[in-house]
């Protein structure tokens, strides 16, 4: 049985293969874009949000201004309120301040692996819960600090397939939330809607609208099973 | 300081991201009562898990070198097929991972894409 802090840690071994050469990647971006290397590595630490820094230094390289920056950020930051609002119900035991410390470490992946360890039926611990993230966080940072200050030194993670571990990560956690036959119809929905949305240009949209329909759809589908008879089930 | 009021208007703006990103993600777990919702709303963030997690898979899978590639020329897409059979019949969450990124790796490595 292993400690709960490490047990916490290689919950995030699969986040950090993924958060290394991305946060590296932001790094060798923000330089691009004009942001000193020091500002940048604060992002990191203040912001840790894929998506938003990306959004960022793309929007400052080209000239926007903070305000248009500041209004972009929380468009792409919305789908972490309906991941919030979701393990809300899970981390009802803690204190309210250690909500507050698990929430500003929250982030796509994070919320992966937490969300399916709790569905899995696995006991709080609370030393876990930090480890993870603070680990998925330290990773984070680390890639950026190295991309800011050697972005030169390392040239592509791509033969390595580390291009693709979140993905493979996302698909792991997903397969196993497919519990009926009513999951796999919202997941097809939220997937082509999803994409649906990015193919119409929705770009910072696309994954929360996509949430908000596909859940509509599940649940009015739960509603409507629940109200026939039985023997009707196929 | 020097450094700061020569940057002011990229730390303002470091700033307010701070915010909205702290925001969203602090909020709803800091101040929900689960327990209190009305139970159709229960079912609703019932679903939010695994939509959310189709809606981002699916941007991402079917994006190769940013762009749009529903075709077999589309590595991440040709990739997630096996894996996701894998991770259905294995229901191994590292192993899947690791045999996903293997799949890209080699596919490299032999000169396939």
């Amino acid at each position: 049985m292993p400690s709960p802090i490490s047990a916490g840690v290689r919950r995030a071994l699969p986040i950090v293969l993924g958060y290394v050469p991305v946060g590296f990647a932001f790094g060798v971006l923000a330089v691009k874009s004009q942001i000193p290397p020091a500002l940048a590595v604060v992002m990191s630490v203040l912001l840790f949000a894929g998506s938003g820094q990306f959004v960022i230094a793309g929007l400052w390289g080209a000239g926007v201004g903070a305000a248009s920056v500041v209004v972009a950020v929380f468009v792409v930051n919305l789908r972490h309120l309906l991941m919030s609002a979701a393990l809300a119900e899970y981390l009802a035991p803690l204190k309210r301040w250690q909500r507050f410390l698990f929430g500003c470490e929250l982030t796509d992946e994070t919320f992966g692996v937490h969300i399916g360890a709790f569905q899995k039926g696995w006991q709080l611990a609370t030393a876990t819960l930090y480890s993870c993230n603070v680990t998925a966080h330290s990773a984070w940072v680390g890639g950026t600090a190295l991309g800011v200050f050697c972005g030169e030194l390392v040239t592509d993670v791509r033969p390595l397939g580390l291009d693709y571990a979140l993905t493979a990560m996302f698909l792991a956690l997903l397969v196993p939330q497919c519990v009926s036959r009513l999951h796999v119809v919202t997941a097809l929905l939220a997937g082509v809607l999803s994409l649906g949305f990015k193919i119409a240009g929705m770009g910072q949209w696309n994954v929360v609208m996509a949430t908000v329909l596909a859940a509509c759809a599940g649940t009015c589908l739960l509603a409507r099973q629940n109200r026939r008879p039985p023997e009707e089930h196929a | 300081m020097n450094f700061l009021a020569q940057h002011m208007e990229l730390v303002w703006c470091i700033i307010g991201c701070t915010l909205v990103t702290a925001i969203p993600r602090v909020l709803p777990v800091m101040y929900l009562r689960a327990e209190k919702l009305p139970p159709l709303l229960r079912h609703w963030l019932s679903f939010v898990p695994v939509s959310v997690m189709a809606a981002l898979l699916a941007s991402q899978i079917f994006y190769y070198n940013d762009k749009f590639d529903p075709t077999p020329g589309n590595l991440y897409l040709v990739a997630a097929l096996p894996s996701l059979l894998v991770a259905w019949k294995t229901k191994s969450f590292f192993g899947t991972i690791i045999f996903a990124m293997l799949l890209v790796a080699g596919a490299r490595f032999f000169g396939l894409y």
